[in-house]
């Protein structure tokens, strides 16, 4: 069951390479598969200090100059995803779990968003939980996107985006050298974005196809929750019949299909209450 | 010959599949895994659902464990193995499953130790269902690809 191949350094390239964590086993299966079946060489841990070891995260070297492409490792391949080369691998991608023991998902994002050499990898959060405050904060913080398990085909076909957005930053000047983790100047113009996008989307309850612009803004806007759906929220008690509680899952993932943009990640804001 | 029973063990496995999401056994995340499998992941299906027959039977056992555990009742620690068992259900479409751990843990959460238990013997039924048809599913489907390799020599009639 290997799938470490980059930790050789031997990373093929064509494929984007992402680093799953997770301290589940099968979801760790899962989305290995999930991440194969797209095409991505995968490698995976069950957590996120395990992560930060892969990505050769150094805590105590946090103001490394820039290196220019021409001082990369021997063992780096040609395409050049980053421009940091503290990196023991080049991981275009992280997806991380939130709740793990020791060092949550959100914990191991801003690390990785703090640390000079990795915060340009995007990183994405699955959770099991639908919480909207957790969300926003993770997004807040800087994750990409925020998929609710189980994570399906339709939510990795998202992730390709960002490993190309990233691909493309390489070639601009490098931000400001702040190194705080928490994103106060940047955010604020997504920020407006994301109120503008709430106020057109308060007048059309159904999520339209918005794929161009989910790459260059921030994906998830928070929406007011429609009395269905917050039905849909609070079934607790078995059984339901299959239909009822995916009813909302099919009627989107119809519209994956015909391939709409999935936004699943709108959905998310959809329920404010959770399931207890 | 040899279609014809193909036919019939694919008929027999839909049959079955059919009856289990009707029931609310299985979710539409089961047909996920499907899916996943193909010629590269053969055994996908089977693969992760004997990982969560491994890890949801030591869930279970450490579960009655807790709660004969009169004293000194951890319902922390239930909490955390509800979680676990919650999502691996949720992760291989086990919705009946799923449902009755989010009913414990609400138990739990009350620190009611007579709704725990009574939660763990609904647990502990619908797992054993779900494992016996999970079983049957697979048997099928190891007939249909045993005859799918099998080459009967042509009879004469």
């Amino acid at each position: 069951m290997g799938s470490s191949v980059a930790a050789m350094g031997m990373v093929s390239d064509s494929k984007f390479h992402v680093l799953a964590v997770d301290d589940s086993v099968i979801d760790r299966k899962l989305i290995e598969r999930l991440l194969k079946t797209s095409s991505f060489q995968v490698t995976t841990v069950d957590s996120g200090s395990k992560a930060l070891e892969f990505l050769g995260y150094d805590p105590g070297n946090n103001s490394i100059p820039y290196v220019s492409p021409n001082h990369h490792h021997h063992h780096h391949h040609h395409h050049h995803h980053h421009h940091h080369h503290l990196q023991e691998v080049d991981v275009n991608l992280v997806i991380t779990d939130y709740c793990m023991p020791g060092m949550t998902g959100y914990d191991l994002l801003k690390k990785i968003k703090g640390s000079k050499a990795l915060r340009n990898i995007p990183v994405v959060i699955m959770s099991s939980e639908n919480v909207p405050a957790r969300i926003n904060r993770c997004l807040e913080e800087g994750a990409e996107e925020f998929f609710l398990k189980p994570v399906r085909l339709s939510d990795v076909n998202r992730l390709k985006p960002h490993m190309l957005k990233t691909k493309l930053k390489c070639g601009k000047p490098e931000r400001t050298e702040e190194d705080e983790p928490d994103s106060g100047s940047q955010s604020q113009a997504p920020e407006q974005q994301h109120h503008e996008q709430q106020e057109q989307l308060q007048s059309q309850q159904v999520p339209t196809p918005l794929q161009d612009q989910d790459q260059d803004q921030l994906p998830s806007v928070p929406v007011l929750p429609t009395p269905q759906q917050e039905q849909e929220q609070l079934q607790l008690l078995p059984p339901t019949p299959p239909q009822q509680s995916n009813n909302n899952n099919n009627n989107k993932r119809k519209a994956m299909e015909d391939g709409l943009s999935p936004d699943r990640t709108r959905r998310r804001y959809n329920g404010i209450t959770t399931m207890v | 010959m040899l279609g014809f029973g193909a036919d019939r063990l694919r008929a027999d496995m839909n049959r079955l599949l059919a009856l289990l999401f009707h029931q609310g056994i299985l979710d539409e995340q089961f047909l996920q895994l499907q899916q996943l499998e193909d010629e590269s992941s053969p055994n996908f299906v089977s693969e992760v659902v004997n990982i969560y027959f491994q890890e949801s039977e030591r869930l279970l056992k450490n579960l009655r464990a807790l709660l004969i555990e009169r004293e000194l009742t951890d319902y922390k620690k239930m909490g955390n193995h509800l979680n676990q068992l919650m999502g691996s259900s949720s992760s291989i479409g086990a919705n009946r499953v799923r449902n009755v751990c989010i009913a414990f843990r609400a138990n739990s959460e009350q620190n009611n130790r007579a709704g725990c238990l009574g939660t763990l013997e609904v647990l502990e039924h619908e797992y054993c269902y779900l494992k016996s048809k999970l079983h049957e599913l697979f048997q099928i489907e190891q007939q249909r690809v045993l005859g799918a390799g099998v080459r009967y020599p042509m009879h004469q009639n």
